[in-house]
């Protein structure tokens, strides 16, 4: 059932595919690497699969690991390995690839992994998949010199072509595959035989991206949209009490932790029209059906006793005043994030010193496609097969094993599109639930939660207090910083925390940890959010007390790093942000890292000050992204983490009560509409040649302290809450 | 029973007259174009319409489309070449996708009542149907594009 992206050839076919020459991945001690059919099928015990298929008429087929949520890395990754094989694009056929990180994954921490988070597809996979292409080229050059009794250093490629310029013969690596072979041994591939960039014909230029077509039409295939013979539908009711460990974002879940069920109105439901089962899960109660809407119905009419959870009782209002009470506590943990110079002597010495609390409710992912998986399990209950999108097919595959019992070999995942992922859909934990359903009811499930479920069964952005110090000396330069930040979730609470584009010499970062039983998730930049807010409010407020220029202060007292200079000043430029606006409205500047990419950013905004509705107009923001493997996606990217950023600082909050999450739909969790759209937004990319950086996030965090900080030049009030809806700028306003 | 003409075709179907229309476009029929968002009218994802007019399907029971014209994302072109469709693949609308039919759906609404709308019309149009991946300012340079050619 895995479909050619393009052309619905399935697997089957393409494996059995006459002719041509079939690449191979293999893992070797250097990871990721090519090597020909032949030697791939004599490492023993080692799975092959075909990574580059030319067939003779030409066609290439290039799997994708780019797992594709709307980012357009689907594209992006087959594109680089193209560009080095000089490949005609025009004939590059796309395919998912499986879910086999051994073949498919890229290293991190010597770990080999497919898991697409942190929008570090291309700069992840970048590298190898360079050396790959060039891989491909050589070969076919090789075999072309062989033919026409040549030297393969005469030869050179243009796309689809391999040429000798001496004797005017052109071969297409249609006609190559046709007799060519692949050596044993794949050629390496020393860093000294890539393209040079000047060279390029596919990276940095203009290159559609493959899934539009589908996407305009109702074609494209998400999980939602799978459907096998004799297919049930399935929909879960679990426990409005999170049980969850704070780190339980961290690995491979078969159920995220909620609270049991004891007993519930089995024989009720079981009565009703449709109705097939009901499963008993670890954390709720599935009910399948004939249809999804008698599903849905069985759900809604499920009456649970469960039994007690973490978050039994738990108030996230009241939890926001106990973090202030942990950060006061002399004796409470600390985890020490960065600790550079002697911050106590240099606060004791300051001239002058800043200190500031901020606050940052919890945040839902909100991915228009709720989640949902399709699971069938075969009679003799040894394969499974999984549809799903999936930022981490590996860790699907992995979750669905777990949840079956079975060998991960026992199970084939099939990729699909995502209605959008941010961080939500690299854990498997809905696909795996799917799968104990489907055991229970031994049939082919579609199990899809409601809106109402993946909200109060939301893994959250958490929530978080902070408070930030600053020590000055006597001319103005920032000397000394400190930043606590106190929450729950670990490490989703510091990314974002450190400020590596400034050089304030003495530091000390750390964060204080609590539980509450929440589930908590990255979620699109998590942390960033939150402490970017909180450190450039502080730069903005000390630069405002000095009476000096945002970004001259940021370049002068702050020690911005030569990187930073750089988008601050093609900020400036583009922004022409110390010109004069129209009256009612005011700029705010902020600077946010990540993913290792830079993004200097500036707002223009308007208030209503009798509704408390903040307007943003317009955004500016420059980016240093490395190399940008496609540039119209990028900006793409940019543009709508701002939104995303928007969203959030704007409308976005989870509230949570006696344990329960308060809001249910999009009524009470209210997202970005059209009427919020900023009348313009302008992204600019810094000039560079250094390695592709994360892209999809870089617009998001700078947001809210940019807002902030233009909010006070227009009132002289610092909104320090997240998110700046209207009651909270007017209680700002007002104190 | 339910009796509709669906994208041109009569179609009738053995149903409960209280079943909603987007299910039973999804998974009775197979238009799976038209999509799952909220449940609730508040999102747009389920956008189609009915006799000329976008609805919101995941709220509409089969009764109240009985003898009506219905439309989905896949018959309101054979092939793609909606103006709407060939501007949205042109300033590169569609991120992850999943709203984009009922975007369009809607869109073609306010085109068929006003060939030329001005940037404020389109906003206050399309401000129902939500775009969570923020593609907002595209959709109104599509329909913009769209608009001259309609």
């Amino acid at each position: 059932m895995t479909t050619d992206l393009q052309s619905g050839i399935s697997r089957r076919a393409f494996l059995q595919g006459a002719g041509g020459l079939a690449f191979c991945a293999a893992v070797g001690a250097d990871g990721f690497r090519l090597v020909s059919q032949a030697q791939a099928a004599t490492l023993a015990n080692t799975l092959v699969t075909p990574w580059v298929r030319i067939a003779p008429d030409g066609t290439v087929t290039i799997f994708t690991a780019g797992a594709e949520m709307g980012q357009g890395s689907m594209t992006s990754l087959p594109l680089i390995l193209a560009e080095e094989m000089d490949a005609d694009w025009n004939k590059v056929k796309l395919e998912w690839a499986p879910a086999d990180p051994r073949f498919y994954g890229y290293t991190f921490n010597n770990v080999q992994m497919m898991q697409i988070v942190g929008s570090r597809a291309v700069q992840l996979y970048y590298a190898q998949l360079r050396v790959a292409g060039a891989q491909v080229r050589k070969v076919l050059i090789a075999n072309a010199a062989q033919k026409l009794g040549v030297d393969p250093a005469t030869l050179r490629t243009e796309p689809g072509f391999v040429v000798n310029p001496a004797g005017g013969q052109r071969l297409s690596y249609g006609e190559i595959a046709a007799f060519g072979e692949i050596p044993a041994q794949l050629p390496a591939v020393d860093p000294k035989e890539l393209k040079e960039r000047k060279d390029f014909r596919l990276i940095g230029k203009q290159v559609a991206r493959r899934d539009l077509p589908a996407k305009v039409n109702g074609t494209a295939q998400y999980a939602m949209d799978v459907k096998l013979p004799g297919m049930v539908y399935a929909s879960t009711l679990h426990s409005p009490v999170h049980d969850a460990t704070p780190a339980i974002w961290n690995g491979v879940q078969p159920n995220t932790p909620s609270s049991e069920p004891e007993s519930w109105n089995d024989a009720e439901v079981k009565r009703m029209k449709g109705v097939i089962d009901v499963v008993k899960l670890p954390n709720g109660v599935a009910v399948a059906a004939d249809s999804f809407e008698r599903a849905r119905a069985g759900r809604n009419a499920l009456k649970v006793v469960w039994k007690k959870g973490k978050a039994e009782g738990f108030d996230s209002a009241r939890a926001m005043e106990d973090y202030a009470r942990v950060y006061a506590d002399p004796g409470a943990k600390v985890s020490p994030i960065e600790t550079k110079g002697d911050v106590k002597a240099v606060f004791a010495g300051a001239a002058k010193t800043f200190e500031a609390e901020f606050r940052s409710d919890y945040g839902y992912h909100a991915q228009m496609e709720p989640l949902n998986a399709v699971v069938r399990i075969n009679d003799a209950g040894d394969r499974a097969e999984v549809w799903e999108g999936s930022q981490a097919p590996d860790a699907s595959r992995k979750a669905v094993a777990q949840a079956l019992g079975l060998k991960e070999e026992q199970v084939t995942f099939n990729q699909c599109y995502m209605g959008g992922g941010f961080g939500r859909r690299s854990l498997g934990d809905y696909a795996a639930e799917c799968a104990q359903v489907a055991k229970a009811v031994r049939r082919p499930v579609k199990l899809i939660w409601t809106r109402e479920e993946d909200i109060a069964q939301g893994m959250f952005r958490p929530q978080s207090f902070q408070c930030v110090e600053a020590a000055m000396d006597a001319s103005g330069k920032v000397t000394g910083w400190k930043h606590c930040v106190v929450g729950d979730g670990e490490f989703l609470l510091q990314t974002g925390i450190r400020i590596p584009y400034y050089g304030v010499p003495n530091q000390s970062i750390e964060r204080r940890g609590v539980s509450h039983g929440v589930k908590l998730k990255h979620w699109r930049a998590v942390g960033h959010v939150f402490n970017v807010f909180a450190i450039e409010s502080m730069v903005d407020r000390m630069a405002a007390d000095q009476g000096m220029d945002p970004i001259e202060f940021r370049m002068e007292k702050m020690g911005a790093s030569p990187k930073a200079r750089k988008v601050f000043e093609a900020l400036a430029q583009m922004s022409d942000y110390k010109a004069p606006r129209p009256s009612g409205r005011a700029v705010g500047i902020s600077i946010t890292e990540r993913s290792n990419s830079l993004g200097a950013g500036a707002v223009e905004v308007s208030l209503d000050r009798k509704t408390g509705k903040i307007r943003v107009h317009k955004v500016w923001v420059a980016v240093d992204g490395g190399l940008i493997v496609q540039p119209e996606q990028a900006r793409h990217n940019v543009e709508s983490a701002i939104l995303y950023g928007l969203s959030s600082v704007l409308h976005e909050r989870v509230t949570i009560k006696n344990g329960r999450v308060e809001q249910s739909n999009f009524h009470d969790y209210k997202l970005l509409r059209m009427s919020d759209l900023p009348e313009e937004m302008h992204v600019q990319f810094v000039d560079v040649d250094t390695r592709p950086t994360g892209l999809g996030e870089i617009g998001n965090p700078f947001i809210a302290p940019a807002i902030a900080n233009a909010v006070f030049r227009l009132t002289g009030k610092r909104l320090a809450h997240l998110p700046f809806t209207p009651d909270k700028v007017l209680a700002t306003l007002k104190a | 029973m339910a009796s509709f003409t669906l994208n041109g075709k009569p179609v009738k179907l053995a149903a409960d007259p209280k079943s909603l229309l987007l299910w039973t476009l999804r998974d009775e029929i197979g238009l799976t174009g038209t999509k799952y968002g909220c449940g609730a009218g508040l999102c747009g994802a389920c956008t189609v319409h009915v006799d000329g007019k976008a609805v919101r399907s995941c709220m509409t029971p089969l009764a109240a489309v009985e003898g009506r014209k219905v439309t989905t994302i896949e018959g309101l072109s054979p092939d793609s070449s909606h103006p709407l469709q060939k501007a949205w693949v042109e300033q590169a609308v569609p991120q992850c996708g999943y709203c984009q039919s009922g975007q369009i759906m809607k869109a073609a609404e306010l085109l068929s009542v006003n060939k030329k709308p001005t940037r404020s019309q389109i906003v206050r149009h399309m401000d129902g149907n939500i775009c969570r991946c923020g593609t907002y300012h595209r959709i109104i340079a599509a329909i913009e594009q769209a608009s001259k050619e309609v």
